[in-house]
């Protein structure tokens, strides 16, 4: 049997960085993730960064022209490219003979699962020295709310009306990053900082593609109270649907945070989008919770034994 | 091609018989491009290949990234040359269609970037021969343009168009013809490293991504200050035409080559000139000979740069003659050729007032033979103004 430590393999404390490369002065909403999240992610990459980030909701909240709410220099690309213009930038500064700096591309789930695809392929398969972060707060907020192919079977958003919400699951892309064979690919929560601190550190240390997959809770576009994003994004942990874990290679899969397993209502039930849930859909979330959680088990158990 | 062994000593110089795709990877490596991310296509494809191949054996030391698409060759090049490398990429037709979005980008973040684009027509239905219809569909971008005539040119334009956008911050695009350039066998004089080194200094922008100096780029930014940038992309433009004509007179005196934003031929005393660019201005020079060896009275003007478009020169050149008879590879659907229109506006606010034939032709790579050219210039000569703004030549109805 494999075994799962109840807490991470990495401390609890006293790993994260007191740097802030992050400023206050910027335009996120209330309990918005993805700004909890670049604070960490910049405390664990350190100031020996460049970022790159296309049309997403960062695009607006590292501020407006001429300000910037990042310590570390900042290039805004076009929506499909945070991949390629990564690479362009880590080709340059190798030739420049920088080649220590780290690369970090910054990408929203729809600039990642759907319109970006292609170039984060592309990078992975050529294994582009970067660090490829997609926040994930599973639609398009920028525009409005609509949905991607990260958006969760029957949630609501503004193009999955409740009287016909999304039919379609969400897209593993996980698996699609393993499947590249990339040295080093991770989830993480702004729940357990921490653990997200270690894996950017890990990442990193690894030479080639790293793809960091990161909950980001998102109060307007989830109908969620915004003082509730940290529980929320703890509870998508602990109710097994967004598991914590890392694969090394595509091939060593192992899970970081053994999760308590709670009822996937308790996620659901503090969000508007999943307000209009029948007794019914919610067991079928949690049959495919536990499923997909079975699989991922099976997964880390195959490598360790 | 070189040889493995010559090139690991680095690029050699001195006479080659090569084709214009070889051509534009010489001038590539010369410029000492340091990260090139290209996709291949038709006709462009060898300029890849070439460069590859020098990146392979050592005699050029750059950074190529084999992207998945013209749309990411772009962007990694827009990424390369934001951190302060001198970007290099290459395309034609499609790829060139592909990459629309990212040519605004990397001319609005004011990115030298050089790209060569070997002109093909755009499909449906599938072509691969050249037109100029994909290039020009560019206009608009704030990319500088050059049409070549010769694979020396194409060489020569690399070299020059680095020259050029790193002083003015624009990106360039030089553009030879599929087929009669890209695949067509010429010699081409390789010039020397050193005296190209002393031509083209190292690319070292004062804005780049720097960790030391940590600034945005690029960010959304109001209607209270867009504007002025986009001002200031035009002077920038209207900067070039000096800097680019500058450009060509020290290459010139260092190289003993130069090629000037257009080029007047045998336009003294002409009663029509006739406006070309690319490779029909090889064509159409013989024509002038022997009409002129006849004792007609016609001339040429050359268009070598189309963006920044040389007005006072097109002023300056042609209202000196009666009558001007423009060719286009090229259509704007719903109006014509596009060379005639932009000389049309750049002639509308000067005096005196003279008819301009606008004739299409050679589209989707149909010959424009000599035969074509004389009739274009036989129509122009025996009408007092055009009878149609649009004179389709050689098309079967
Ligand atoms: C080519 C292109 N298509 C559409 C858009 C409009 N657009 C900007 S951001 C965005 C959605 C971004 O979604 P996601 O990547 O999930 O980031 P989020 O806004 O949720 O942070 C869209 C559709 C664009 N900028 N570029
Ligand atoms: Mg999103």
């Amino acid at each position: 049997m494999i075994e799962i430590k109840q807490s991470s393999p990495y401390p609890l404390r006293g790993v994260l960085p007191t740097d802030e490369l992050m400023l206050s002065g910027h335009l996120a909403c209330q309990g918005c993730g993805a700004a909890l999240v670049m604070r960490y992610a910049l405390k664990a990459l350190g100031e020996r960064t460049i970022a790159v980030i296309p049309a997403c909701c960062w695009t607006i909240i590292a501020g407006a022209f001429p300000y910037s709410a990042l310590r570390v220099p900042l290039f805004h690309t076009a929506f499909e490219t945070a991949a390629s213009a990564a690479a362009g930038i880590k080709a340059g500064l190798e030739v420049l003979g920088k080649g220590d700096i780290t690369v970090l591309a910054w990408a929203g789930d729809g600039g990642t699962f759907d319109i970006g695809l292609q170039a984060l392929s592309g990078a992975a398969e050529r294994n582009d020295d970067i660090i490829y972060v997609c926040y994930d707060n599973e639609a398009y907020m920028n525009t409005g709310i609509q949905r991607s192919s990260a958006t969760p079977w029957r949630a609501w958003t503004t193009t999955t009306p409740t009287r016909h919400p999304k039919d379609e699951p969400k897209k593993d892309m996980m698996a699609i990053m393993a499947a590249h064979r990339i040295p080093y690919a991770a989830t993480a929560s702004p729940a357990y900082p921490e653990d997200l601190v270690r894996k950017m550190q890990k990442a990193k240390a690894i030479r080639g593609t790293k793809f960091i997959h990161i909950i980001s809770p998102c109060p307007p576009g989830w109908k969620s109270a915004s003082e509730l994003s940290v529980k929320l994004a703890r509870l998508a942990v602990q109710t097994k649907i967004f598991p914590l874990y890392e694969v090394e290679n595509g091939l060593k899969w192992r899970i970081t945070l053994e999760p308590k397993g709670l009822p996937v209502e308790e996620y659901l039930k503090l969000q508007g989008r999943f307000r209009h849930l029948s007794p019914e859909e919610i067991r079928k979330i949690q049959e495919t919770v536990d499923a997909e959680w079975a699989r991922l088990v099976a997964k880390a158990k195959a490598e360790a034994s | 091609m070189a040889t493995e062994v010559e090139l690991k000593a680095g690029i050699p110089s001195g006479k080659k018989v090569i084709t214009g795709n070889y051509a534009v990877s010489y001038g590539a490596a010369l410029a000492r491009a340091q990260v090139i991310a290209a996709y291949p296509i038709t006709p462009q494809t060898q300029i890849v290949e070439l460069l590859a191949d020098f990146c392979a054996e050592g005699a050029l030391r750059a950074n190529f990234i084999k992207v998945e698409s013209e749309h990411s060759a772009m962007a990694a090049c827009i990424g390369a040359a934001a951190v302060g490398a001198r970007a290099f990429t290459a395309t034609s037709a499609q790829g060139l269609a592909l990459m629309h979005e990212m040519l605004h980008w990397a001319a609005g973040a004011r990115l030298p970037i050089v790209m060569a684009n070997v002109n093909r027509a755009m499909g449906p239905p599938w072509s691969i021969w050249t037109d100029q219809n994909d290039s020009l569909s560019q206009r608009d971008t704030g990319w500088m343009q050059f049409y070549c005539e010769s694979n020396q040119e194409a060489l020569d334009t690399v070299i020059q168009a680095y020259k050029v956008a790193e002083k003015v911050l624009l990106p360039a695009m030089l553009v030879l013809d599929a087929f009669f350039l890209s695949h067509t066998s010429e010699p081409v004089e390789i010039p020397e490293q050193g005296l190209v080194d002393r031509y083209l200094p190292p690319y070292n922008p004062e804005f780049k991504l720097d960790i030391t100096d940590p600034r945005a780029f690029g960010g959304i930014t109001m209607p209270s200050e867009y504007f002025e940038l986009r001002y200031k992309m035009q002077k920038a433009m209207e900067e070039a035409l000096e800097v680019a004509k500058a450009a060509d007179l020290e290459f010139k005196e260092l190289f003993g080559r130069g090629y000037g934003l257009v080029e007047p031929y045998r336009l003294e005393d002409a009663e029509l000139a006739l406006v070309t660019s690319g490779t029909v201005t090889s064509t159409a020079r013989l024509v002038i000979d022997e009409l002129r060896a006849k004792g007609e009275r016609v001339g040429l003007l050359k268009v070598r740069l189309f963006r920044p478009f040389p007005t006072a020169l097109v002023r300056e050149h042609l209202l000196k003659v009666p009558k001007i008879a423009v060719i286009d590879r090229n259509i704007s659907f719903g109006h014509g050729g596009i060379f005639a229109q932009e000389i049309k506006s750049a002639l509308y606010n000067a005096e005196p007032r003279r008819p301009l034939f606008g004739f299409v032709a050679g589209l989707g790579g149909r010959d424009i033979t000599p035969e074509l050219i004389e009739e274009i210039i036989a129509y122009a000569l025996a009408h007092d103004r055009p009878e149609e703004e649009i004179i389709w030549m050689g098309v079967k109805r």
